[in-house]
């Protein structure tokens, strides 16, 4: 375990080097935006949505009470959006969607010997490689949370036109209470976001980087690192959650 | 001309090169032959950097490759060239922009001078209209020539080969063997071929070490190999009944 520790962190120290051309990795860096973030928005949407309506459904049935106001369940039905759903099970499934292509194209780069290539040029390979990967999850995956939450709202907001489990103004009304406290939510949520997008793009990376063999164990690389990404991330969201908001 | 003087290196314990020594000459085709798990990958692994050795001297052009900085290597390395075995052309990269690749990072040449660069050297390898295409999209053959084609793009002063055409069927494998050697003697290069194809060693040979276990059991050129008396190398050259009732003929 320490030996991991120390190569992911020797790892991480090469990315702070001097980038040989900063025109290449700017170019970079924009490739991985739309591979990592861009091309995952419609998965986001689409599970966000139908997990809003959902969510909607469940906190209408689960508080049925002539004592509870409507209005409550669009307020419970938003504070799970931010504080849990969006940043945490999204980044998990990005774990899952994201860690996986990224430690399989590492991998693959490095038994085919592409790595090795850009070493014997003269190329700093983590910089180039891993270093606009971060860089890139971390600008974007906050705003694919953005998204998400939003529209969470909206599948929630759906289900009430089409089925009016509750009235639309007291969903909307419930989205809308204590407003006052939404931003500090929001931050929150996104700096949660922020450290678990740090967490998948560099464990995948280390374990896709540091691939060794063939395709069996580029396999095996692709799943350690949605597993480790996933257990880091479920660990990170305790402790931040304790820092954050206790 | 690059020399390896006194080169050891082993893995848990085993011991994959012992003492290994040898000139490789500029303007001539060094050859690296032995059977397969001999060594002769892990000490071109070695001369480039990508591994290190526990022991021994390297030394470019009178530069030792050993102890020093990163941005003393880096400046070598930037006079290496390295065709790998499977080619190692970037996917995600066209033909165009693999052999480019060097040059964008590392030259200060304006885009258009990149892209005359660029067309240069893929003519030089014979690889026409063919810009555009990924890797996946062209044969191994061609592949192999792009990859020369980006080896050279830097216009380096070492040329690396890992068994340049292993995969290849043999009129593509003596094609690129003999571009290799012209290209060696047309830039004055110092290349270092790794093989343990005996066309190669016969076609291209000007200067050959033989690795046997992780020792240099032979030197010499494609001229001499046919007549030695080393036994180890007797039985690599002379590997089949054919070609052992062909010695006895002679």
């Amino acid at each position: 375990m320490f030996y991991h520790i120390g190569r992911y962190t020797t790892m991480l120290s090469y990315l702070f080097a001097k980038p040989e051309r900063v025109s290449t990795y700017w170019k970079r860096l924009i490739d991985e935006i739309i591979q990592l973030g861009v091309k995952s928005l419609f998965m986001v949407v689409l599970m966000s949505a139908f997990m809003g309506a959902v969510l909607v459904i469940q906190t209408a049935s689960a508080i049925e009470s002539a004592w509870i106001p409507d209005y409550t369940v669009g307020f419970t039905v938003k504070q799970t959006l931010i504080l849990e759903f969006c940043p945490t099970i999204i980044s998990l499934i990005l774990a899952g969607k994201v860690g996986s292509n990224i430690a399989s194209e590492l991998g693959t780069m490095r038994v085919t010997e592409q790595i090795d290539a850009l070493e014997v040029m003269g190329v700093n390979s983590i910089g180039f490689l891993i270093g606009p990967k971060i860089l890139g999850s971390l600008f974007i995956f906050p705003i694919l949370i953005m998204y998400s939450m939003f529209f969470g709202f909206v599948g929630g907001w759906a289900l009430c036109y089409l089925t009016e489990i509750i009235p639309i103004e007291q969903y909307l009304l419930g989205i809308q209470s204590f407003s006052y406290e939404n931003y500090e939510y929001l931050r929150y949520a996104l700096v949660k976001t922020v450290f678990f997008a740090f967490i998948i793009t560099s464990v995948s990376s280390y374990f896709g980087y540091y691939t060794s063999g063939g395709a069996l164990e580029v396999g095996k690389s692709s799943t350690k690192a949605v597993v480790y990404s996933s257990i880091l991330i479920l660990m990170f969201n305790v402790l931040l959650t304790q820092l954050l908001l206790d | 001309m690059i020399e390896i003087k006194n080169i050891s290196k082993s893995f848990s314990g085993v011991q994959v090169l012992d003492d290994v020594s040898f000139t490789f000459q500029k303007g001539k085709t060094n050859l690296i032959i032995g059977k397969s798990g001999s060594g002769k990958s892990v000490l071109t692994k070695c001369i480039v950097g990508l591994l290190e050795p526990d022991e021994g001297e390297i030394i470019y052009d009178g530069r030792s490759f050993r102890g020093i900085n990163n941005k003393e290597r880096k400046e070598i390395r930037k006079e290496l060239g390295m065709l790998f075995q499977g080619g190692a052309l970037f996917d995600s990269l066209s033909v165009e922009e693999n052999v480019a690749f060097p040059l964008k990072m590392f030259s200060n040449f304006s885009k258009e001078e990149i892209l005359e660069r660029t067309n240069f050297c893929l003519n030089r390898v014979n690889i026409i209209n063919k810009n555009n295409l990924f890797p996946a999209e062209i044969s191994g053959g061609m592949q192999k020539r792009v990859a020369i084609a980006r080896a050279i793009a830097m216009n380096p002063k070492y040329l690396f080969c890992d068994e340049p055409n292993s995969g290849l069927d043999p009129v593509t494998a003596i094609v690129i063997d003999e571009l290799i050697k012209e290209i060696t003697e047309e830039y004055q290069m110092t290349t270092v071929v790794i093989t343990h194809d005996m066309n190669s060693v016969l076609e291209i040979g000007d200067n050959i070490m033989f690795i046997f276990e992780g020792m240099n059991k032979w030197v010499g050129d494609r001229n001499t190999i046919l007549n030695t008396d080393v036994i180890e190398l007797n039985n690599f050259v002379y590997v089949s009944k054919f070609l052992r009732q062909f010695k006895e003929m002679l």
